[in-house]
C-alpha cells in the first residue's frame, strides 16, 4: 500500500456530504452510473445531497425528472436492464408509494420471473423518517415494508462510514438495492477516513458492547439506543447496541450471538409495530433464540397512528430514549 | 358565493365597485396572512413545511367567485389561499398551523393539511397529484346521486406530469363528471422549470387530448380568472362534464421555507412581481376613483386586525392532550358517515 494513502488525514463531513461523496465517487469510477430523480440537479436535491453535481457532471449524468415516480423508477429499471447503472433518487419513502408497483412488480420479480435471465442492477435511494413536524404524508418510516419483498435488498446506513460506503457496494450488487437515508441524519457530522474502505452490506454491527441487554436498532433510532445505553451504563446496566445496517437480508447470526450473551432483547424502530420489521425480528429471535431469553422480547416502535403535525403529538408517537431506558430497567430488574 | 343580480345602472356600478373592492380585500387577506406566516415560521410558532401563495392570490380568489356554497374544493399543500378565499375562518387556519387543538384539524394536519367538512374543503393534499383522482370521485358521487354540484380541484404544473393526473383526466372525461380542474401553472415544480418537466409545455393541450374543454387565462389578473371561472363552472354545472382551466401565474416566494432558490434568477422574480395581482387590481380601482385613501387604509386595518385576532386566538388555544394521540385512526362509535 502506498504510504500517502495510509497517512491521509481523516476528513470531517456531514452525513449529507458523505452521501454526496459516495455519489461523486460512483459517477467518477463508472461511466454507466447516472443519477436521476426529482430536483436532483438544478435545485440541488430536495435535501441538498446532490448539490453541485449537475455543474460537475452535466445533465446527462445528473438528470432532473418530472414528477412521475412510477415513470422514472420504471425507466431506471429499464436502463439497468439496458446496461447502465442508474441511481434513482425518490425524494422520500412516502412518494415511493407511487413507484411501489415498479419496485415490487418489476424490479423485484424480473430475475425470478425470467428464470434467471434478467437481473436488475438498480440502486434506489430515498429519504425516510419523521421528527420534523411534516405530518402524515411526509413522515413515515416504510423501509420495513420494503424489507418484506424478496428480490430486493434494503440498506439503512446510520453512520457516516456507511453513508459513504454503502452506495458503491450497492452499485456492485447485480440486483436491486434500496438505500434509506433518515433525513434527520443529514446534518450529523464527524470524521471518516479520507480513503474509505469498501463496506459490506451483509452484516449487522455491534456499535456498543454490553452484557445485560441487546438493543436492536438501525438508522436514526440507533442513536437513541446508544444514548439510552450511556444512561443505563451510569446505573450499572450494560447494553449491547446492534446496528442492523441491512433490513433485508437480516443478519440473524449477529443478533442471536448477542442475545446468547445478554439474554434480553429490545427492538427500537420508527416504523409501526404491527406487521413490521420489528415483528419479524422478534419472531426470528423467538424461533431461533427462545431458550437464550430470560424475558420476552420487547419492542419500542412508532405509535399506530398516521404521523400528527403538532410537535408534542409527533414526539409522543416516536420512540424515545426515556422509553428505552424505562423498558430496559423493567426487563433487568423485573419492575418499573 | 352567489353573484348578486344587477338592478338599475347606478347600482350596477356600485355593485361592481363593491365587488372589485371585495376581490381586493380577499387577495390582501391572503397576502398579509402569508407574510405573517413567514414571520411566525422564523419565530418557530409554525413548523414543518410551509408553502406560501404570494403572487398566486388571483387564482383562488377569482375561481371561488364562480363556486356555490355547496360545491367542493380539493387543494394541495399550498392551500392557505384556497382555504381563506373559501371562507374557512382565518383563526382556525392559523391555530392549525400552530398545531393547536383549536385548529381546523386539531393540530394534526398543519399547513399542508387543512380540512373543513361543513364547507366541503377536502384538503390539503401533500402528495403531488394525489387530489385529482379524489376530485373525480367526489364529482362521480354527485353525478350518481343526482346532485347538481361542482368539485373544483387545484393543482400545480408539476402535478401534470404525474400518472394520477392523466388517469384522473381520462376518468373525468370518460365518465363525464362535474369537476373543474384548475391548474396553477406557476412555471416551476420546486426547482424544476416547466420546460424540464413537460415535453409539451402547453398544459391545456393535455386536456385537449382527453377531449376536455379547456381555457388558459392570465392568473395574475383576478378579473380574468373570475370571468374564465364563471364560464368554466357554467359548463361543468349545466352540461355535467369536466373543464380544465389553466392559470398562468408565478410564485413570488421560495417553494417552501427550505428552498435556497438556486434555480431561478432574482431578475425573473422581480419581473413577475411587477405584475402583482393585488397592485394591478388596486390600480384599476383607484383609476375609477372607487377607493379613497381613507377607505384603503381602513381596508388594510381590517385585514391586519383579522390576522392579529387569528394569532391571538391561536396563541390562546390549548394543545391536544397527548392521551388523545391515537384518536381518529378509526371512526369513533356513533361518529362518521
Ligand atoms: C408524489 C410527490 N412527489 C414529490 C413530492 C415533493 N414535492 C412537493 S411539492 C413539489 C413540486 C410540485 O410542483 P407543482 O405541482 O408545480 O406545484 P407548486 O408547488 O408549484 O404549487 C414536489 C416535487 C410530493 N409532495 N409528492
Ligand atoms: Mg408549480
Amino acid at each position: 500500500m502506498n504510504t500517502s494513502i495510509q497517512e491521509a488525514q481523516p476528513i470531517h463531513l456531514t452525513y449529507r456530504e458523505a452521501v454526496r461523496e459516495a455519489l461523486r465517487e460512483a459517477l467518477r469510477k463508472d461511466d454507466r452510473v447516472f443519477l436521476m430523480g426529482e430536483d436532483v440537479g438544478r435545485y440541488g436535491g430536495a435535501f441538498g445531497v446532490s448539490k453541485g453535481l449537475l455543474q460537475e457532471f452535466g445533465s446527462d449524468r445528473i438528470m432532473d425528472t418530472p414528477l412521475c415516480e412510477s415513470g422514472f423508477t420504471g425507466a431506471g429499471i429499464g436502463a439497468a436492464l439496458g446496461g447502465m447503472r442508474p441511481i434513482v433518487e425518490v425524494m422520500t419513502v412516502n412518494f415511493s408509494l407511487l413507484a411501489a408497483d415498479q419496485i415490487l412488480n418489476t424490479a423485484a420479480t424480473y430475475l425470478h420471473m425470467s428464470g434467471g435471465l434478467f437481473n436488475v442492477p438498480l440502486v434506489i435511494r430515498m429519504g425516510t423518517g419523521g421528527g420534523k413536524q411534516l405530518a402524515a404524508q411526509h413522515s413515515h418510516s416504510l423501509e420495513g415494508w420494503y424489507a418484506h419483498i424478496p428480490g430486493i435488498k434494503v440498506l439503512t446506513p446510520a453512520t457516516l462510514e456507511d453513508a459513504r460506503g454503502m452506495l458503491w457496494t450497492a452499485l456492485e450488487d447485480p440486483d436491486p438495492v434500496l438505500i434509506f437515508e433518515n433525513t434527520l441524519l443529514y446534518t450529523m457530522e464527524g470524521d471518516i477516513s479520507a480513503n474509505p474502505e469498501p463496506v459490506d452490506i451483509d452484516r449487522a454491527k455491534v456499535r456498543r458492547a454490553g452484557t445485560d441487554v441487546t438493543l436492536i436498532s438501525y438508522s436514526a433510532s440507533l442513536f437513541k439506543a446508544l444514548d439510552a445505553a450511556e444512561t443505563l451504563a451510569q446505573e450499572g446496566i450494560e447494553a449491547e447496541v446492534i446496528d442492523l445496517r441491512t433490513l433485508r437480508p437480516l443478519d440473524d447470526e449477529t443478533l442471536l450471538t448477542s442475545i446468547a450473551k445478554t439474554h434480553r432483547a429490545v427492538i427500537i424502530d420508527e416504523g409501526w409495530r404491527s406487521g413490521s420489521i420489528s415483528a419479524e425480528i422478534s419472531a426470528r429471535i423467538m424461533e431461533k433464540g427462545f431458550y437464550d431469553l430470560d424475558v420476552p422480547v420487547e419492542r419500542i416502535c412508532a405509535a399506530e397512528v398516521p404521523m400528527p403535525y403538532a410537535n408534542h403529538l409527533e414526539q409522543a408517537a416516536l420512540p424515545q430514549v426515556a422509553t428505552i431506558i424505562q423498558t430496559v430497567k423493567r426487563m433487568v430488574t423485573g419492575h418499573d | 358565493m352567489k353573484k348578486k343580480s344587477g338592478g338599475k345602472p347606478e347600482s350596477i356600478q356600485s355593485d361592481t365597485s363593491q365587488h372589485l373592492i371585495e376581490l381586493l380585500r380577499q387577495m390582501l387577506r391572503i397576502r398579509r396572512f402569508e407574510d405573517k406566516c413567514a414571520e411566525l415560521y422564523s419565530a418557530a410558532k409554525i413548523r414543518g413545511f410551509l408553502h406560501l401563495y404570494n403572487g398566486e392570490e388571483a387564482i383562488a380568489v377569482g375561481v371561488m367567485q364562480a363556486m356555490q356554497p355547496d360545491d367542493a374544493i380539493v387543494a394541495t399543500y399550498r392551500e392557505h389561499g384556497q382555504a381563506l378565499a373559501w371562507g374557512i375562518p382565518m383563526k382556525t387556519v392559523m391555530a392549525e398551523m400552530y398545531g393547536k387543538q383549536g385548529g381546523c384539524c386539531r393540530g394534526r394536519g398543519g399547513s399542508m393539511h387543512l380540512f373543513d367538512k361543513e364547507r366541503r374543503f377536502y384538503g390539503g393534499n401533500a402528495i403531488v397529484g394525489g387530489g385529482l383522482p379524489l376530485a373525480v370521485g367526489l364529482a362521480l358521487a354527485d353525478k350518481k346521486l343526482g346532485r347538481n354540484r361542482v368539485t373544483c380541484c387545484f393543482f400545480g404544473d408539476g402535478a401534470a406530469a404525474e400518472g394520477e393526473f392523466h388517469e384522473a383526466l381520462n376518468l373525468a372525461a370518460l365518465w363525464q363528471v362535474p369537476v373543474l380542474f384548475v391548474c396553477e401553472n406557476n412555471q416551476y415544480a420546486m426547482g424544476t422549470a416547466l420546460k424540464y418537466s413537460h415535453s409539451n409545455p402547453n398544459l391545456a393541450e393535455k386536456a385537449d387530448n382527453y377531449g376536455i374543454a379547456n381555457a388558459t387565462v392570465d392568473g395574475m389578473d383576478v378579473l380574468a380568472v373570475e370571468a374564465a371561472a364563471h364560464k368554466a363552472v357554467d359548463i361543468v354545472r349545466t352540461e355535467v362534464k369536466p373543464f380544465f382551466l389553466e392559470c398562468i401565474t408565478y410564485r413570488f416566494r421560495a417553494h417552501s421555507m427550505f428552498d435556497p432558490e438556486f434555480y431561478r434568477e432574482k431578475a425573473e422574480v422581480e419581473q413577475w412581481r411587477e405584475r402583482c395581482p393585488i397592485n394591478t387590481l388596486f390600480k384599476t380601482i383607484q383609476e375609477k376613483g372607487w377607493l379613497s385613501d381613507t377607505e384603503w387604509n381602513q381596508l388594510n386595518q381590517e385585514v391586519d386586525s383579522e390576522i392579529a385576532a387569528a394569532i391571538a386566538y391561536a396563541e390562546t388555544c390549548l394543545w391536544e392532550p397527548v392521551e388523545d394521540l391515537t384518536r381518529f385512526v378509526y371512526s369513533e362509535r356513533g361518529a362518521g358517515v
